[in-house]
């Protein structure tokens, strides 16, 4: 029943497993979530990243799996010979509704892709815990193992001020989800920089830069690779912070061209958004096969020199 | 690594702290001293980066010395240890015993918990000025409890038991801590030699090794290099024992697994994190028979290969720790731990690491980042403990409990051991008695007695006080009502009933009790202890305990079912028993106890 695929170098066994009782066919070591797409199902994400291992932290992509006492997250779940999956169950969809309930009573998730069509796809209702509270409680000083008590007339929120510190990017941490992307990104996965962490702990865990000093006081060395993996707008070239502030960003106006970076021999794949004939921001293709979405501040930021006009 | 460090700088205090840990400052570091041309010269490397699980115990050191962690003092941390500032920042704020802000050298933690706030002294809301609110402090049967950390050269950790609203003022203002009651006080069975895990308490000094082996100390070690590796698996596989930390699975199946295992570093760790509010059994254990501990786990390590071995203990046991650490030194002065053991040729060495206040660290795979220096947060199983565990090696985790248990086994025999207690549930078992009874404390019984009986062993109720509930297992587990008291205190009796029994927790609240602000503590508590990770966990907890304050308002809008719709997500995709099992204490209060109903 196993075939063999060469890919690359490596020899992968193909594996068979029943997803919505249908028997599909899956390379070993790819993930249930792969193999749930290539068969054509429809799966929300929200903390999985092509470039990133994911956490598993949102727990929007859990799918029942026979013989398991709880639901796994597909994203992480590799499969496995023989294993029975359901993707769309009573089970399932309970869960993707009270996990987008709980992220969208206390985020901000409007610049987050898909979520309004999956809030309606699995009938979630944000506003049905109440209010939302955006008590300007200094979440940077929450200390560990203490809150304030709720009194239940409201819904808190992990809303705080935009963090503005620096020219080139906001942090706006009311719209993070904690999807650890951008900690994994600066740090072991990428960057290798570790200028931001995860600290605290339970509904008080936040991205923090030690002792929650400005970046400009941090390891930061702009690299962007955090704005790149972020998927909430929670980290935002300042060009776009300020033109959503103007009401003048506009995406269906803006065009993306791919090009190779100017400064340097390493010669990284750019993608400049340019709306009005003015670079807007830039990211990388993730699929790059060197650098997989990763820049460094020249390449990412350095782009004022192209546009420098004399009226 | 190429670490960028800011300008804050740490006091003489603060470094000798580290220094005292970690030895005087090596060229290896980047805070080393400076070479002949005024560069400082790090040639860490490798060595370097296999320091990284001295980052929580050189944070004990600065917490213990000056009483909080400065961005100066993790400026050194990071230089010594090679790890980023915001790392150590992240590590640091994960740890309720630790404060980034600066703090008084004197904390007085002050349990609001929910065997102490039934006396209805202290709460979160009535506490004397300068004190520190704190979760379950496992000293549940002298409620309420205080612990109180002096920090200094000589730091001091004492625990006080029961206090007084006028002890706290005192011990805020800096007086002393009377002496703490002998551990006996707990046990009050003891003394009694016919024990099978208690016997020893009462009657042997727990600091020496000579009373313990003179009360059949090391016979078991010695009768397991008799039978050898595998036959201890069989005598522990035969026993029919089962795991006392909460999760109930078969020990000698894990420990058949870690041996099977191809890869053959292994390691050992013995899970005495003990942080469900109402348990305290591993505590008087470790406290009154600490060389118990300290013969079963080279037992377990000799069984499955592991070489080294580690005991979690919760950063608020003071006394266990002393015990302990008297114990490890004493039995390697004996050669009884360490290299070459009773000249066997079998090496095992233990080492003891202090948690520092987060009950999610008891969860085995949260242990293993925690020890590792990382933020304690829970690993996605697969792969087990038993495969990729502590620094990715095969890991065996245990209970305290659990491992003492192994005692009786290999000295009498599994299969004797499994003729005590019941079809389903083998062997003794130790149960966490607090609240309205007459004399609080740890029992020792052999599986099979009801509840009723174990109320009457503990002295049957206080004089007046009559049955509301008991809770069983701890927060995470269950209320039953006056009605289970014919309840048999067994895993499958347990089961069948809807009801768990954890970690033996067994709390018995009388008329008085406020069944309400029980169940707006419990969730409190895991609002708190979630490690924030997963949604379900991190946002559910808060939003149970926000329903759970509008019913105790008066107002039910939809709020049960919310609370019902919560707890299904919580339970079916959390990442960990902790999420799991948030909502199963509530629940049961719904569902048994009718409240709100
Ligand atoms: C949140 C959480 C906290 C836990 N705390 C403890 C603990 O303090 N002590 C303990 O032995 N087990 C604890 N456990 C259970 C452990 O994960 C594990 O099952 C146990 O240590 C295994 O040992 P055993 O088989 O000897 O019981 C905890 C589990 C969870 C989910
Ligand atoms: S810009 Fe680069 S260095 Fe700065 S926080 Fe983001 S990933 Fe880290
Ligand atoms: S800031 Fe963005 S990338 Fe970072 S954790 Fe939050 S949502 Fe994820
Ligand atoms: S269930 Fe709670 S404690 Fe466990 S991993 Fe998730 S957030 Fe952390
Ligand atoms: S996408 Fe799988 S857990 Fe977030």
């Amino acid at each position: 029943m196993s075939s063999q695929v060469a890919t690359g170098l490596q020899v992968r066994r193909s594996v068979e497993l029943t997803i919505d009782g249908e028997k599909f066919t899956a390379l070993e070591g790819s993930t249930l979530l792969d193999a749930c797409r290539t068969s054509g199902k429809e799966i929300p994400t929200l903390c999985y990243g092509d470039t990133i291992t994911p956490k598993n932290a949102c727990r929007v992509c859990m799918v029942e799996l026979e013989g398991s006492r709880i639901l796994v997250p597909s994203c992480s779940r590799k499969v496995e010979p023989g294993m029975v999956v359901h993707t769309d169950n009573d089970r399932t969809r309970h869960s993707r509704k009270l996990v987008l309930e709980l992220l969208g009573s206390s985020v901000d998730l409007s610049l987050t892709k898909n979520v309004a069509r999956w809030n309606e796809n699995y009938g979630a209702e944000p506003t049905r815990f109440g209010p939302p509270s955006y008590r300007d409680g200094n979440r940077d000083q929450a200390v560990t193992g203490h809150h304030h008590k709720p009194d239940g007339s409201s819904a808190e929120t992990v809303h705080q001020a935009v963090k503005i510190d620096n020219p080139l990017y906001i942090r706006d941490y009311s719209k993070c989800i904690m999807c650890y992307q951008c900690v994994d990104a600066c740090g072991e996965q990428w960057q290798n920089t570790f200028a931001i962490t995860t600290a605290g702990r339970g509904f008080d865990t936040r991205i923090s830069t030690e002792f929650a000093v400005d970046l400009t006081d941090s390891a930061c060395v702009y690299c962007g690779n955090c704005i790149q993996v972020c998927p909430t707008g929670a980290l935002m070239f300042t060009s776009e912070y300020e033109m959503r502030g103007d009401g003048t960003w506009n995406e269906s106006e803006q065009t993306q061209t791919d090009t190779i970076c100017p400064y340097c021999g390493v010669g990284c794949a750019l993608t400049l958004h340019v709306q009005d004939n003015t670079i807007v921001k830039v990211s990388s293709p993730s699929d790059h096969s060197v650098t997989h979405g990763n820049l460094c501040i020249k390449g990412r930021f350095g782009f004022q020199h192209v546009q420098n006009r004399t009226e | 690594m190429d670490l960028k460090i800011s300008s804050a700088n740490a006091s003489p205090d603060e470094r000798s702290a580290v220094d005292d840990l970690l030895g005087a400052d090596q060229e290896t570091s980047q805070g080393g001293e400076r070479n002949q041309d005024g560069h400082r010269v790090s040639r860490g490397g490798e060595l370097l980066r296999n320091m990284r699980h001295l980052l929580l115990p050189t944070l004990h050191a600065v917490n213990d010395r000056i009483g909080w962690i400065s961005r100066g003092a993790i400026n050194y941390i990071a230089q010594r240890l090679d790890i980023a500032p915001a790392d150590i920042y992240g590590v640091a704020t994960f740890y309720a015993l630790f404060d980034t802000n600066e703090r008084p050298a004197r904390q007085v933690h002050v349990c609001i918990d929910l065997v102490c706030r039934a006396k209805g002294v202290f709460t979160e809301d009535s506490l004397p000025v300068g004190s520190i609110p704190s979760p379950c402090l496992g000293v549940c049967e002298r409620a309420p409890a205080v612990l109180v950390i002096q920090t200094g050269v000589t730091p001091r950790h004492e625990i006080l038991a029961p206090a007084i609203p006028q002890d706290i003022a005192d011990l805020v203002t800096g007086k002393s801590v009377a002496s703490e009651q002998p551990v006996s006080a707990a046990v009050p069975q003891s003394p009694d030699e016919s024990l099978v895990l208690l016997s020893r308490i009462g009657r042997v000094d727990p600091l020496s090794i000579d009373e313990y082996i003179a009360t059949n100390g090391y016979v078991a070690l010695r009768r397991a290099f008799e039978i050898g590796a595998s036959q201890v698996i069989a005598e522990v596989t035969a026993s029919g024992l089962v795991g006392r930390g909460g999760a109930a699975f078969p020990t000698g199946r894990k420990w058949a697994a870690v041996a099977g295992q191809p890869v053959t570093t292994r390691y050992l760790i013995c899970n005495a994190d003990e942080s469900e509010p109402g348990t305290f059994k591993d505590r008087v254990v470790m406290e009154g028979d600490p060389f118990a501990l300290v013969e079963s786990m080279t037992i377990a390590a000799f069984a499955t290969g592991c070489q080294h071995g580690w005991i979690y203990i919760r950063g608020e046991y003071p006394r266990a720790f002393k015990h302990l650490a008297n114990a490890v030194k004493t039995a390697r002065a004996r050669d009884l731990l360490g290299e070459n053991i009773l000249g066997t040729g079998f090496s095992f060495d233990i080492t003891i690491f202090r948690g520092a206040g987060a009950y999610i660290c008891g969860e085995e795979t949260a242990i293993f980042n925690s020890i590792e220096g990382y933020r304690g947060e829970p690993r996605n199983k697969p792969p087990f403990p038993v495969e990729v565990g502590l620094f990715g090696k095969p890991t065996l985790v245990n209970n305290v409990e659990t491992l003492v248990n192994v005692l009786p086994i290999i000295t009498n025999t599994g299969e004797k051991y499994a003729s005590w207690g019941t079809q389903g549930s083998k062997g003794i078992k130790i149960f966490c008695i607090s609240g309205a009874v007459k004399k609080p404390g740890v029992y020792e019984v052999t599986f099979g007695v009801t509840l009723r009986e174990l109320i009457n062993l503990a002295g049957g109720m206080t004089d007046g006080s009559s049955l509301q509930a008991v809770l069983l297992g701890g927060a995470a587990g269950g209320f039953v009502g006056p009605e289970d008291l014919d309840l048999e205190l067994t895993l499958e009796a347990a089961r069948t009933a809807g009801t768990t029994l954890g970690s033996g927790v067994v709390f018995v609240l009388d008329q008085n009790v406020d069944l309400v602000d029980q169940l707006q503590r419990i969730a409190a508590f895991f609002r708190d202890e979630s490690c924030g990770q997963c949604v379900p966990c991190r946002v559910g907890t808060v939003r149970q305990q926000e329903a759970l304050a509008r019913l105790a308002s008066g107002s039910r809008n939809g709020d049960l079912q919310l609370l019902r719709d919560l707890g299904q997500v919580m339970r079916d995709a959390s990442i960990c028993g902790l999420g799991q099992t948030a909502h199963n204490a509530i629940d049961s209060a719904l569902t048994r106890l009718k409240v709100f109903s």
